[in-house]
This record gives structure tokens, sequence and C-alpha cells, in this order.
């Protein structure tokens, strides 16, 4: 086994068979596979009862989930990595690849997450989507994003695992265009599935390489076969990961998807693009500890996409006035939190995991309290038509608050543990990592009270016409179930439960010395996240916010509204030179290989022209040609002889 | 023996020419009669001469297939005339570019 330098092992998957209800795992998948068959295929059949049973999939896959939790809970810590075959899916020549189902503590919490929060989700959706007359299909969609989802998160390989996806970016895209007829959508849509493409090309060269490398695509056949293979082949393997984890979870240089993907309808945003896919990528790396431990060097990239990512979220999210983008941003910036602890390696994965969590406790339940205001104020997103609606909405501005303050870290709540976890184990690694991730923090304290000031308090500036009310209970109640946990998700570290329960997947936290105490780190990030507060007070809640955003207004503020020129970087040096290349080769095309064959055929063609004259018709000529032919055979016969 | 070569070359010649200068479709038939008939003397010759049948034999096979070409050949020479009133051999000249 190889051993790091901090001198921990790293662990190899090395799972038993699945017995007893760990046996039902595939039914976790099969589940809302068939809700999404049946509501696809059944037509209008099913429109009447279609989103009843939409529900009751996920709700059935999550009772599963727990009931597996509950026995691997109870094995031991050895024993605790199941596999369960399906059938022999691809077995060609020196490629075999099965359909199998690895079920360990790291699938085991995704599955909870997963089917909890989409749960609660799709509850939610029955009356956020109530006047849709396309309800029917959003829940087959929604179906079939969970169980594409669950396909990722359980497969034993890297092929079933990149079959789930692209399930989840094919259902990605159908939700973010389901409003199809508005143009805005269908564009969403289409750039995030295209950028996504860039990112599965690094994915897919990283499953080639793995099968190049190690012969095979399975998780417990890589671990076992790692350390045999080079520093830079890992490093190139790592890369190749980091390149398909950036695409799917909205990490620089392929971030420019996730703010327009906010298209689509609000459960979406929260389920896909909040909670569970956008986080796959985090999945990606955990998965792959034991490509990552081994090759430094892409860990060091991988920290340096989450800064950049954690910062660059952070200034969009200060200066988008559209609640869903601005929360989009702070998704990134949050999936970027993550990233920075699976990039430390073992001292952060558990931690990667733990923020991913509770992220996905607090930011699902944000995005739902956002469709719940953009209910109540006939789907208006601009925040600047907002205020004071703490007294009209009392459940959602309750439920968001719990969020609030879970996102920025206040003491108790979720996130303060889970994040003050990843920026320690950033000090320990880096200080000016460490420091940038705790700047990260201070700009998340800002734009969530800004967020929240320009909402729920400062003063009334709704539209005429427009009478904010609180949303029905169908809605209510996921909210706060949701705010619940986003406040009580920081229990998953009690007694370092979550630690302990992840060690046998991504192996023991190494012990790392602090350049200062841990509590003083605490102390300075909560410093600093109440100066993005105290700001944000100053400049939300002391002033009148603007009914329309003003113009006059600083370079780095309107960099931050476009974005920080996400779009134009990519058009300038890819969408740019790649159409130039294009409008060449079309040039080349005409004029070069068609001028070759075109000119070709039209040479034979005139030869040919001429050729045809000797065909005169007359019997005489054609006996000449047969003499002469005759005489001339005769000749060479009589000039070899001779 | 030197005399039938000769003889043989002379009637092949004319055959030839025949072929190469008349329009009349049966001279030109005729013609490539003599041709037939000049190789056959010639086959006979050289028969005679190397004291085997081979070449008569040869001369056999030649007289059976010049009858049935006789035979096809004078069946499209009349049909031809029936239709077009002439025996020109370039008359019917239509099957070109």
């Amino acid at each position: 086994m190889f051993v790091l330098e901090t001198g921990t092992e790293i662990p190899v998957v090395a799972p038993s068979g699945a017995d007893g209800v760990l046996g039902l795992v595939w039914l976790v998948i099969a589940l809302p596979l068939l809700g999404a068959a049946v509501l696809l295929l059944g037509g209008r059949l099913t429109d009447r009862w279609g989103h009843w049973l939409g529900t009751a999939m996920p709700v059935g896959s999550f009772v599963i989930s727990l009931l597996m939790f509950v026995d691997l809970q109870g094995r031991d810590e050895e024993d605790r990595q199941v596999v369960k075959h399906l059938y022999d899916w691809i077995h060609v020549g020196g490629l075999r690849v099965d359909m199998d189902l690895l079920y360990d503590p790291l699938a085991a919490l995704f599955l909870l997450l997963i089917t909890g929060v989409g749960s609660l989700i799709h509850v939610y959706s029955i009356g956020y989507m109530e006047h849709d007359p396309r309800r029917r299909r959003f829940f087959g969609y929604l179906n079939l994003f969970v169980a594409a989802m669950l396909m990722l998160i359980l497969s034993e390989n890297y092929l079933g695992l990149f079959l789930g996806w692209e399930g989840v970016g094919l259902a990605s895209y159908l939700l973010i265009g389901f409003w199809q007829h508005k143009h805005s959508a269908a564009q969403a849509a289409k750039k995030a599935f295209v950028i996504n493409r860039v990112g599965d090309m690094g994915m897919v060269t990283a499953i080639f390489l793995a099968f190049t490398l190690f012969g095979s695509t399975s998780f417990t056949e890589i671990s076992q076969r790692a350390g045999g293979a080079s520093e830079t082949a890992m490093t190139v393997l790592g890369i190749l990961l980091l390149v398909g984890a950036c695409g799917k979870s909205a990490q620089v240089p392929l971030q420019a998807w996730l703010l327009d993907a906010m298209e689509g309808p609000t459960p979406v945003s929260a389920l896909i693009h909040a909670a569970t896919m956008v986080t796959a990528g985090v999945y990606l790396i955990v998965r792959s500890n034991f490509v990552f431990d081994r090759a430094p060097d892409a860990q060091t990239a991988v920290v340096v996409v989450a800064v950049v990512s954690i910062l660059w979220g952070a200034a969009i999210g200060c200066a988008k006035d559209d609640i869903k983008k601005a929360l989009a941003g702070s998704t990134m910036s949050q999936i970027g939190y993550m990233m920075l602890g699976a990039g430390l390696g073992p001292a952060g994965y558990a931690f990667a995991i733990f923020h991913l969590l509770t992220h996905g406790f607090f930011k699902a339940n944000m995005f739902l309290g956002a469709g719940s205001v953009m209910h109540g104020m006939d789907d208006d997103v601009d925040m600047r038509h907002y205020g004071l609606l703490q007294k009209a909405m009392p459940v959602t501005f309750l439920t968001f608050a719990m969020g609030y303050l879970a996102i920025i870290g206040f003491p108790g709540f979720s996130g303060f543990w889970s994040k003050d976890k990843i920026i320690e184990a950033a000090i320990a690694d880096n200080w000016v990592v460490g420091v940038a991730a705790m700047l990260g923090a201070g700009v998340t304290g800002f734009y969530m009270t800004r967020l929240m000031l320009m909402t729920f308090f400062s003063q009334k500036r709704w539209r005429k016409g427009v009478h904010p009310h609180e949303s029905p209970q169908v809605m209510t109640i996921p909210l706060i179930v949701l705010a619940a946990l986003s406040v009580l998700g920081g229990g998953l570290l009690l007694g370092n439960w979550i630690i302990d329960w992840l060690t046998p997947v991504v192996g023991e936290e190494p012990e790392h010395d602090l350049p200062i105490p841990a509590l003083a780190i605490t102390l300075l990030v909560l410093l600093v996240v109440a100066a993005g507060v105290a700001t944000a007070v100053a400049l939300f809640q002391r002033q009148r916010v603007p009914e329309v955003a003003p113009t006059e207004v600083s370079f780095v503020t309107r960099a931050a509204r476009a974005e920080l020129y996400g779009n134009e970087i990519n058009e300038g040096l890819v969408v740019g030179p790649g159409r130039r290349l294009v409008s060449g080769l079309l040039v080349f095309d005409r004029s070069g290989a068609d001028g070759l064959f075109m000119g070709g055929g039209a040479t034979v063609g005139a030869l040919g022209d001429v050729l045809r004259k000797v065909q005169t018709g007359y019997v005489r000529s054609y006996a000449l040609s047969v003499l002469i032919g005759v005489v001339l055979v005769a000749a060479a016969m009589l000039a070899v002889q001779l | 023996m030197t005399e039938y070569v000769v003889l043989s070359s002379i009637l092949f010649t004319i055959g030839a020419v025949g072929v190469l200068v008349r329009r009349n479709a049966i001279v030109v038939f005729m013609c490539v009669e003599l041709m037939l008939n000049a190789s056959n003397l010639a086959l006979v010759a050289f028969a005679k001469q190397h004291g085997n049948l081979e070449g008569q034999v040869a001369a056999f096979f030649v007289m059976v297939v010049a009858a049935a070409e006789v035979v096809v050949g004078l069946a499209i020479i009349m049909t031809i005339f029936r239709s077009r009133r002439s025996a020109s051999v370039d008359d019917a000249s239509l099957l070109k570019f």
C-alpha cells in the first residue's frame, strides 16, 4: 500500500458482496427511472396523477436509502463497502465493464442528500408548477434527473459514472429549457449543454487514460493498481478529471453556463444547479482520491481553480440584482469551497463532503425561498422591486433567514462548521489560499446580507398591481424542513462523526500544525464576515435602495455585473477563433479539397469528350483499328523473338 | 511450299484491303471469307509441310465457324437492307457518339 509523506495510507476500494437490505440498492435508481418512463411515455393519460407518482418515486428511494444507511452504520468499519453486481455490461476483448453498484459511506451520504432534498423539492414543485400545463412532463424530467444522479453516485466504475454524468447533463438541458418558448431559456439550455461537453471531453479522455494505464475503469481495480503508475501519469489523469469536474460544477474557466441556467424553473435551480448536480465535480474528485493523492500537482491545480472560483462567484453575487443569479454566483463560490477542500487531499475530503451536504440544505432552502418570493411577486426576479417582504411572507422570510445565517457562517448554524473547517485546513496547507478563502467568506457575508436586505427589509419597492402573499403549505413545508436542516446540519460534525464515517473511503485525516490556534482562525473569519455584513447594512439598510440599478458605477461593479466578462472571454478566446477557423476550413474545403476533386473529374470528363470522337459508327474504321492492332501485336511478338 | 504461303498472303491482303475500302456489305462479307480462306490455305500448307493433321483440323474448324458466321451475317444484312433499302456499311453508322 502506498504511503503519503504525511504518513497516512491511501485507502483502496475493497468491497464485499451485497446482501440483506443492501441488495436493494438497485431499487434506489430503478424507482425514479420507472417514474420517468411512465410519465414521459404515458403522455396525457398520466396528466392527472403524474405529479403524485413523480413525487412518490424519490420518496420511495429515500426510504430505501435510509434503511440501507441504518444497515451500513450497523456494520464494522472495514465491512462498509458493498458492491451489487447487476449484470455484465460490456465484455469485449480486454475491456470488461460490469453494471456494478458501489455502496459505501460516501455514496450513502450522497444518496440521502439526493433523495431527501430531491423529495422535498418534488413536493414543493407540486405547488410551484401547479398552473403549468406541462407539469407532468416536468416531473418526468425531474425523475429522470434523480435516476441519472443516483447512477452517477452509485456506479462502481468510471464508465457507469459517465452514464449518469451524461444523464444529469441531459436532464439539466431539458429542465433549463423547460420553458423553451422563451428564447433566452432555449439559448441558456444550449449554452449549458455545449459548455458541459467541453468538460466531458476531459472526462472521456480521463476514462480512456485510466483504461490504458490500468486496463480497467473500475474504482476497485484502479485503486488497487494505482500505486504502480508514475506520478506524471497520475497528474495528467487528475487534471483531465478536473476539467470534467470544472464543466459540471461550473468552476472557472467553464463557469459561464451556471448563471444562464437560472432560466429554468426555480425548483430546478434548487435541485440541479445548487444542491446536487453541480456538486458532482466535487464527488468525482473525492471519489478519485486514489488518483489525486498520488498527484500533488493536480491537487494544486484543483486548489487554484477553487480559489479563483470562490472569488469569481462571490464578485458576481455582489453585483446581480436578479435574485436567482445572485444565488447562482453564490453557488459557484460555495462549490469553490468544496473544491478547495477536495484539493487539499485527505486533510480536506471529509470537509468538502460536509460542506457539500450543508450547502445542499441551505442553498436548496434559499433557492426554494427565492421561488416562493417570485411566486408571490408575479415571477419578478429583480430584487430592486422587492423590499420589506418579511411581513407579507413570514414563513418564507424565517426559513430564508435560517439559510442566510447558515451560508454566512453564523456560529452554530451548519455553514459555520463546514466552511470554518475548510478555511482551517486551507490555512494549514498554504496561508495565501487560506486568506483568499477567508476573504471569500467576508464577501459572502456582504452579498448575502445585501440580498437579504433588498428582499425582506429596506423599503417597499413593489410594482403596481403586485400583492405579495405567502405560498401554499405544499411549498412552505419543504422550506421549513430544509430550514431545520440548515440549522442542524452542523450536527454531522458532532464527535467528528462525518470524518470517522468517511475515513474508509478517503483515508485518515492527517495531523496538521496551524500557524495560529484554531479558535483564533474562527474568530478571524467571524470578524471578516461581520465586516462584510456591516458594509452591506450600511449600504442597503441605512440608505434607500434605488429602484433602477445606478449606471454611474465603478469599473469593478460594471465588471461584476457582466459576470467578470466570462462570456466575453469565452467569445474572444474560443468562440471567435473557432468561428474563424471554421470559415477558414470552409474556404479551404470549397476551393482546395473540392477544387482538387472537381478538377480531377472535369479533366477526365474533358478527356472523354475528346476520346469519344473515336467512336465514329463506321464499321470500316473499326476494321482498320483492328488491323492496326493485329499488325502491332504481330510486330511486337516478332520483335521479342528476334 | 513458298508459293502456297505467298498465295495465302496475297489472298489475305486482297481480303483485308477489300474490307477496308469497299462499302457494299455483301462485298465486305466476301472479303472476310477471302481472309478466312487465305488463313485456311496457310494452315493446310503448313500441316502438309510438318506432316501432321493439326493444321488441317484447324482449317475444318475455321470452315464451320465461317459457315455459322455467314448465316448470322447474311441475316443481319438482309434485315438492315429491308429497313434502309441500302446495303452500304457506311449508312449503318448510327451507333456512335
